[in-house]
């Protein structure tokens, strides 16, 4: 079964005048077909209203459908019974940390998901500890989360969904606002999550660097989902990323200058070292 | 306009359970006309500072001088500084609120008294300034996408006609073509205006590729200065402190501990990309001759 699965998915927003009366719908999400294995790590990249944040917030029932259907773990979000375990079952992280974190002392924040799902006490702990442990953020258990850098804060975000013990975890944007350590060890957080709890993860980002170790990259343009492959596969389309307003890792990028000067380098190179290793082999 | 900071100190909430000092000692010059980048991580003092430039915050201990003159003096006109000094917050178009974009934008200018022909004059000039497109104009500021938001906002600053334009991370959140169109037009302004301009950004590939000059913020002191070229050979150095080099800079690096004879000090792609070429062809002069 996939984690997620999208046919035909639909979402019009309706617009209103200065009434308030209808005025007609802007389709934000157009015919979207998708698939998401358990496990996986997949990125969803796009411009601004492009469509990947109303796509996000359908998969854990903050919208439902227009038209069309997406089952979360096999549950369809428009069957108001399933809503609840739909949201167990998929976490958000949002852009902004000083808007997700509420308690006063870190593991306050973090308990406060599997407190709210009636977990027992001792478990509550067992999780809080478990969670922090994960983002690599037990040692500040007993800070003040306003005391924390962003990177920080996010990483605390993270580990209050996972208290809630989700099987997949969606990132609208988490490093917007972060700095390039911040960026790095969210990241890092989420692959380690991946690999040690095999939660499905999400990410939805405007940083191409981000993305290149992703399973799957997903591109929306105008609601619809327009490429999709690994990172290999999308970042060697430059110029097609280009139309949609995107771009591709720096190293991609000097990769390609390189090829049109004339050197023999292979397509689609994303890590530092590839590109290092390519162009030490040239003779 | 040039701003030079001495030896200024800023300490929140003296005397309270809360003192902190997020400026320790910071002083440098800006001289008029330059495009210069402040980094520096979260919390590292960099809002703090260009807080005191247009006098928002007035320093614990130091001075500023604008043009020769400090700022702290008795009787210096601080109203017309906040207008001299145009000062773009993250996410500015939070603060966008008028019926329509060009009203917003005239908002400015009508503070400082300017008569209405004079202000709706600005706007425009601003608006095209950051290339908004004139379809807009009369359009809710609320309906707009991200970037064209986010270009009024700026317009409202510009049309205050600034002697120095700041702005605190100008693209977060921008999609990548979204942010090179901002800095772009950022760059194009500096170019035609002469205006003194300060950037501050979390990405150093986009500090690399427009900016003259750096000043690197660490807790509350100043870390490193200079031209982009001579900050980011300290890249171990801003790695510490929870920064980075453009990753092209990485590359050379790599590439020279490989045996490539490649300069280091390279922050943009096409920099880097000459660089390597190069050396290709030094290596292919140096092979021909040795078989001849």
């Amino acid at each position: 079964m996939n984690m997620i699965r999208a046919r035909q998915l639909v979402y019009d927003y309706e617009k209103r005048d200065e009434e308030g009366n209808y005025a007609g719908v802007t389709r934000a999400i157009d015919q979207v077909d998708l698939d998401v294995k358990p496990g996986q790590f997949v990125a969803v990249l796009g411009h601004n209203g492009s469509g990947k944040s109303t796509l996000a917030k359908h998969m854990n029932a903050i919208l439902v459908p227009t038209g069309g259907t997406i089952w979360v773990a096999g549950r369809d979000t428009r069957d108001s019974e399933e809503i609840f375990p739909v949201r167990r079952t998929a976490g958000m992280v949002f852009q902004n940390p000083d808007n997700q974190i509420i308690g006063t002392v870190v593991e306050e924040d973090v308990g406060f998901g599997p407190e709210n799902l009636g977990v027992p006490t001792d478990e509550i702990w067992t999780r809080v500890e478990e969670s922090l442990k994960t983002v690599g953020m037990l040692e500040y258990r007993s800070h003040s989360p306003n005391k924390l850098s962003g990177g920080q804060k996010q990483r605390v975000a993270i580990a209050g969904v996972i208290a809630m013990e989700p099987q997949c975890i969606v990132l609208d944007e988490p490093t917007a606002m972060l700095d390039p350590n911040g960026r790095k060890e969210v990241i890092r957080t989420l692959h380690e999550l991946r690999k040690k709890k095999q939660v499905t993860v999400i990410l939805i980002t405007h940083y191409m660097e981000e993305v290149i170790d992703a399973d799957r990259i997903f591109v929306m343009d105008s609601g619809r989902v327009v490429m999709q492959g690994t990172p290999k596969e999308i970042f060697s389309r430059v110029d097609e990323l280009k139309h949609y307003r995107l771009d591709v890792p720096q190293v991609t990028m000097l990769a390609e200058e390189l090829r049109k000067r004339g050197l023999d380098l292979p397509k689609g190179i994303l890590h530092r070292e590839e590109l290092v290793d390519a162009i030490c082999q040239l003779k | 306009m040039s701003i030079k900071i001495e030896n200024i100190s800023y300490v929140y909430s003296p005397g309270t359970a809360y003192e902190k000092q997020a400026l320790k000692n910071v002083s440098f010059e800006i001289p008029d006309g330059q495009f210069a980048g402040i980094i520096g991580h979260t919390g590292s003092g960099k809002s703090t500072l260009i807080q005191h430039l247009n006098g928002l915050l007035k320093a614990t201990s130091g001075a500023i001088y604008h043009d020769g003159k400090n700022i702290y003096d008795k009787g210096y006109d601080m109203r017309s500084l906040r207008s001299r000094v145009g000062l773009v917050f993250q996410y500015p178009e939070h603060q966008l609120f008028e019926e329509d974009v060009l009203t917003d934008v005239c908002f400015g200018p009508k503070n400082q008294g300017l008569p209405k022909e004079e202000c709706e004059a600005r706007a425009r000039e601003a608006l095209e300034l950051v290339g908004f497109p004139e379809k807009y104009y009369l359009q809710s500021p609320f309906e707009l996408s991200g970037g064209q938001k986010r270009r009024a906002a700026i317009a409202g600053v510009l049309a205050m006609k600034p002697e120095v334009l700041i702005l605190d991370e100008p693209t977060a959140g921008l999609d990548p073509k979204g942010r090179d169109d901002i800095l772009d037009q950022i760059q194009h302004l500096h170019e035609r205006t002469k205006i003194t301009v300060i950037l501050v950004s979390h990405s150093m590939e986009d500090i690399a590729r427009y900016v003259e000059r750096i000043v690197v913020m660490n807790r509350g002191t100043k870390m490193l200065d200079g031209t982009p070229e001579e900050v980011f050979a300290h890249y171990k150095e801003l790695e510490a402190v929870g920064l980075a080099a453009p990753q092209v800079t990485y590359i050379m690096h790599d590439l020279k501990e490989r045996g490539h004879s490649v300069k280091t000090d390279v922050t943009t792609i096409e920099e880097a990309a000459d660089e390597i070429m190069k050396s290709f062809r030094k290596r292919k002069s140096e092979k021909g001759s040795f078989h001849d």
